[in-house]
């Protein structure tokens, strides 16, 4: 499938960097969002009270990090939408967040695995953009990093915990990795947009972010006695508004109540 | 699931300088996952710098029956209670 760009307003105007930048943003933002709300989900149905309130502080973050990205892309489009516009009356093609983050919770294996992915790749971009020459990007990320330092220790103490487990727990957590390794080629796979906010200074070279990703996913993979899964190739571009099946159910729960009640107060 | 994991105390120390106090229980499969779900559930409003967990089945506990052997012998010796001393006009802050 080809990678085709949203027919949205973001294309409207500007130049070619402030749509990178609009863009970049967005993209990040975006993943933080849409994972937030997945994580949500696991509220009532964590496998114990703790983990509960654990994968809700998780959400809670990113919800948080969605807000400051998201409004930061309002102003940077200058269109009049702020961040709740942008995230509850956008259709999904205009989502430019990460395969990956979109992907359903499945069974907790699988949503330790995906966070555990998201969570390193996240180390190295807000650590990158810590140094943004974009300085209200590079603020957004020096608060962020360390929430993600702290995801980072919860999600790779579960995969080792699973991985180095049970049989079955073992077994659960090697199928959820093979299943959602294909989603990580785009992680650092660059295309124009951040080939441009690269050159701009705004964003990190993602190859050598790649390289580090990958020795420490190789290390945490060996502590949790876990397979690498051989590189896939990955025809989805969440990053470009080309979305898997699951971003659309997931935006109409999301969506439901503010397009349904515009304006409405908690 | 919960069930079969042990039973930890969770200890905050809520500023430096300051002593750890219980503040509750929480059940955890190691001390790792204790220390993480102690920062979930005890510190969410900056309620704490430091977190010391223990295993409740570590902690040795007096028996409540024996209440009365260890406690009432205290109760007739109030000059324990360093109030018998007269203190100087020139002491301040005592």
């Amino acid at each position: 499938m080809s990678a085709t760009e949203p027919q949205d307003s973001l294309r409207a105007g500007g130049t070619a960097l402030e749509v990178a930048r609009l863009r970049y943003v967005l993209r990040l933002g975006d993943t933080s969002l849409v994972l937030g709300q997945r994580l949500g989900a696991w509220i009532g149905h964590a496998p114990a009270l703790e983990e509960e309130l654990a994968l809700a502080n998780l959400a809670l973050d990113f919800v948080g990090q969605a807000r400051l990205l998201l409004g930061y892309a309002g102003e940077l489009e200058g269109a009049g939408r702020d961040e709740d516009a942008l995230a509850f009356l956008r259709d999904a093609p205009e989502f430019l967040n990460l395969t990956l983050a979109e992907q359903p919770n499945g069974d907790f294996a699988h949503t330790i695995v995906r966070q555990w992915l998201l969570d390193n790749w996240q180390l190295e971009v807000y650590q990158a953009l810590s140094s943004s020459a974009d300085t209200r990007l590079a603020a957004i990320a020096a608060k962020a990093v360390k929430e993600t330092r702290y995801h980072h220790r919860f999600s790779s103490g579960w995969l080792i915990r699973l991985g180095d487990g049970t049989a079955e727990s073992r077994q659960r957590v090697q199928r959820a990795l093979d299943e959602l390794w294909r989603f990580t080629d785009e992680l650092f796979t660059p295309d124009e947009v951040d080939e441009r906010a690269r050159a701009a200074g705004i964003a990190p070279a993602l190859p050598e972010l790649a390289a580090r990703w990958s020795a420490r996913i190789e290390q945490e993979l060996r502590a949790a006695t876990l397979q690498r899964p051989a590189a896939q190739p990955y025809p989805w571009h969440g990053k470009r508004g080309a979305h898997s099946e699951h971003l659309g159910h997931m935006l109409a729960e999301m969506q439901h109540l503010p397009r349904t009640y515009p304006g409405a107060r908690w | 699931m919960s069930n079969d994991w042990p039973l930890f105390e969770v200890f905050i120390r809520s500023r430096s300088g300051l002593e750890h106090k219980h503040v509750g229980s929480l059940h955890a499969a190691d001390v790792r996952m204790a220390i993480e779900h102690a920062r979930d559930v005890y510190t969410r409003r900056l309620e704490g710098v430091s977190i010391w967990v223990v295993r409740s089945a570590d902690i040795a506990a007096s028996d409540p029956g024996e209440a009365e052997a260890l406690f009432e012998p205290a109760r007739d010796k109030v000059y324990r209670h360093p109030t018998f001393y007269a203190i100087p006009e020139e002491v301040k802050n005592l």
